[in-house]
């Protein structure tokens, strides 16, 4: 009898120490498999920005060491750097008109692949090939013959009288020109309102119907509302997206004519890689992040006032 | 009569929805076509997608390259750096996935929050710091920067959606196998990856298609004309200094899409279905 809360106390002491040993083994296991991503977390992610928000700080042109300046390229970049102003227009400008542009295509070309006509899926694959070729140099090469002096488009205005442009060269049109690149590679969009799309229930078009909707009410109080989630994604992604495109801007353009197409990414580049001022570079990136992160929170923000969730009405989502 | 209207409305339909896609693709035909075009052609008879002649000698032409380079060299390059960056982003993405979605460890919320505060972060952030590390590492000029950050977890995305859809596999298989005396990679290997077998096949073709048009990192990584893939080869041929030769330009530029097409005909049940389960742009 009197062995026994000894015992207990030895089981005790035996089922803790396994309980922790088991611990510490899980601890290990689960680090020994996310450990590829944690190293590059820290290695590439976390070591880099926090370098790269120090040389923001500096002057350095990979030659000498960076040197502490302040907020001397902030300020600089603010208040000396007219082309910083020109690009942040130029980048607003072509993001405020592409994006919404795009989404809404890709919502109309939705609609239309959803009517239930028949070869819809066959033509939802075919408005999505030029999205396949997204950034690539091939694009570049297409528009900048098509959009040339001798380019196509010349030749079909022509055969109305028209005489085109060199649509690149002329500074009214060459952003319109990359504007009109990124709305054509609306397939993205398009698949995921599709599958959107599929996700309303008939029932609430029947009960429309029968209440005398017309086609403009089903579209504003049915379709629209239930695919503010759909909207709500591919908002965020287009317009961080679009504040990132770089390939377009940098092979058909090249900012020209007069900085009218020097979209915030192109900037970046040619500080850090053309001129090797690193350092201000760094500014410049810091800048980017936050307006991204500003425009981000944004859209999240207001999201809950007009973002509709189906769980929330009390039904579970269909998914 | 309401089938007659109802014919019409077909009609109109398939001539709106056809003569649309015929202007969404029209660029890309254009393009086919003037690879196969006489050289001077592609100008004076530039709207047209019908060639005078069939001429393959642009592909002759442009598969020489410049320099002493062909572009037999850019495509193997491309090749390889394609295939390692698919390997790498396969085994990190599958790896992390499962210690995310299926182990417990601590600071396990914590860190998966830094994971995906990651997959929207813009490249231009990190590429500068990550430039002067390469530089110092003396890895520029090598295929390592490009190839090492799928290695490690480099496209946060990709296991992101892993998490996701090992999260929707029922834990009882887990169980089964703990049962069975299975250890935790056990289970990974024998149970978990089998079964993300969709999963995986959506990883390796996005993997592949990003990274064989990707432009922007082999253009601050490698210099050297040797290493160029088929992206930066491409740039070189349209020097705006020099006089572009645009035939042999074209057929590259085609000849550079033919992956991705391919790999879009035979996937595209799961191009689609990637891109609309998970928002993949």
């Amino acid at each position: 009898m009197e062995n026994v809360p000894v015992q207990g106390g030895k089981k005790r002491q035996v089922v803790e120490t396994t309980l922790k040993q088991r611990t510490i083994r899980n601890n290990l296991i689960g680090y020994a498999f996310i450990s590829p991503w944690l190293i590059g977390f820290i290695g590439i992610i976390v070591g880099p920005m926090l370098y790269s928000l120090y040389l923001s700080f500096t002057h350095y042109d990979l030659l000498s060491a960076p040197s502490w300046i302040g907020m001397e390229n902030y300020i600089n970049i603010f208040t000396q750097d007219p082309r910083f102003w020109t690009t942040l227009k130029v980048t607003f400008l072509f993001v405020f008109i592409a994006v919404p542009l795009r989404l809404i295509f890709a919502l109309a070309i939705a609609m239309l692949m959803n009517m239930g006509f028949r070869g819809a899926g066959v033509y939802s694959l075919i408005y999505y090939v030029p999205s396949i070729i997204g950034g690539s140099v091939a694009v570049a090469v297409i528009w900048r013959q098509i959009f040339g002096r001798e380019g196509a488009l010349n030749h079909v205005l022509a055969w109305f009288n028209i005489e085109g442009y060199n649509w690149f060269a002329h500074p009214d049109y060459a952003l319109s020109v990359l504007i009109l690149l990124i709305v054509w590679q609306f397939g993205s969009p398009m698949v995921i309102f599709l599958a959107g799309l599929r996700q309303i229930p008939s029932e609430l078009y029947e009960a429309a119907a029968v209440d005398g909707a017309n086609a403009f009410h089903r579209f504003f109080r049915i379709t629209i509302p239930m695919l503010t989630p759909v909207i709500f994604f591919n908002l965020v992604f287009a317009v961080i997206n679009g504040f990132l495109t770089f390939t377009q801007a940098f092979l058909i353009t090249a900012g020209g004519p007069i900085d009218r197409t020097l979209l915030y990414a192109l900037y970046l580049y040619q500080n850090a890689f053309e001129y090797f001022r690193m350092g201000y570079a760094s500014a410049l990136a810091w800048i980017l992040l936050l307006i991204i992160g500003i425009l981000t929170a944004l859209i999240f923000l207001t999201s809950k006032k007009w973002v509709y969730y189906e769980s929330e009405g009390g039904k579970q989502g269909a998914q | 009569m309401l089938n007659r209207k109802s014919t019409l409305s077909a009609v109109l339909y398939h001539a709106f929805i056809i003569g649309l896609g015929f202007i969404m693709l029209y660029p890309i035909l254009w393009m086919f076509v003037s690879s196969i075009k006489p050289e001077a052609e592609i100008f004076q008879n530039a709207a047209s997608l019908i060639p005078s002649d069939i001429k393959w000698e642009n592909y002759a032409v442009g598969w020489e390259g410049y320099g002493q380079y062909d572009f037999g060299l850019f495509f193997k390059n491309s090749i390889i750096v394609t295939s390692l960056v698919v390997v790498g982003t396969l085994f990190s993405s599958s790896l992390v996935a499962y210690g995310f979605a299926r182990l417990t460890f601590k600071f396990q919320k914590f860190l998966f929050a830094c994971l995906l505060g990651t997959v929207m972060l813009p490249v231009q952030v990190v590429v500068i710091p990550q430039y002067i590390l390469y530089h110092k590492l003396n890895w520029i000029d090598t295929f390592l920067p490009l190839v090492v950050p799928a290695f490690v977890g480099g496209a946060a995305f990709f296991i992101f959606l892993m998490v996701q859809f090992i999260r929707g596999i029922p834990r009882e298989l887990d169980e089964a196998a703990v049962i069975d005396g299975c250890s935790p990679f056990g289970i990974f290997w024998h149970v978990i990856l089998p079964l993300c077998k969709p999963a995986l096949i959506t990883v390796t073709i996005f993997s592949f298609m990003w990274t064989w048009d990707d432009f922007f990192t082999p253009l601050i990584f490698l210099q050297d004309t040797s290493l160029y893939t088929v992206a930066l080869g491409l740039r070189g041929f349209m020097d705006p200094d020099a006089m572009t030769a645009w035939g042999p330009l074209i057929a590259m530029s085609s000849l550079s899409l033919l992956p991705q097409f391919i790999l879009f005909l035979f996937c595209q049940k799961y191009i689609v279905k990637g891109i609309a389960t998970t928002g993949i742009k």
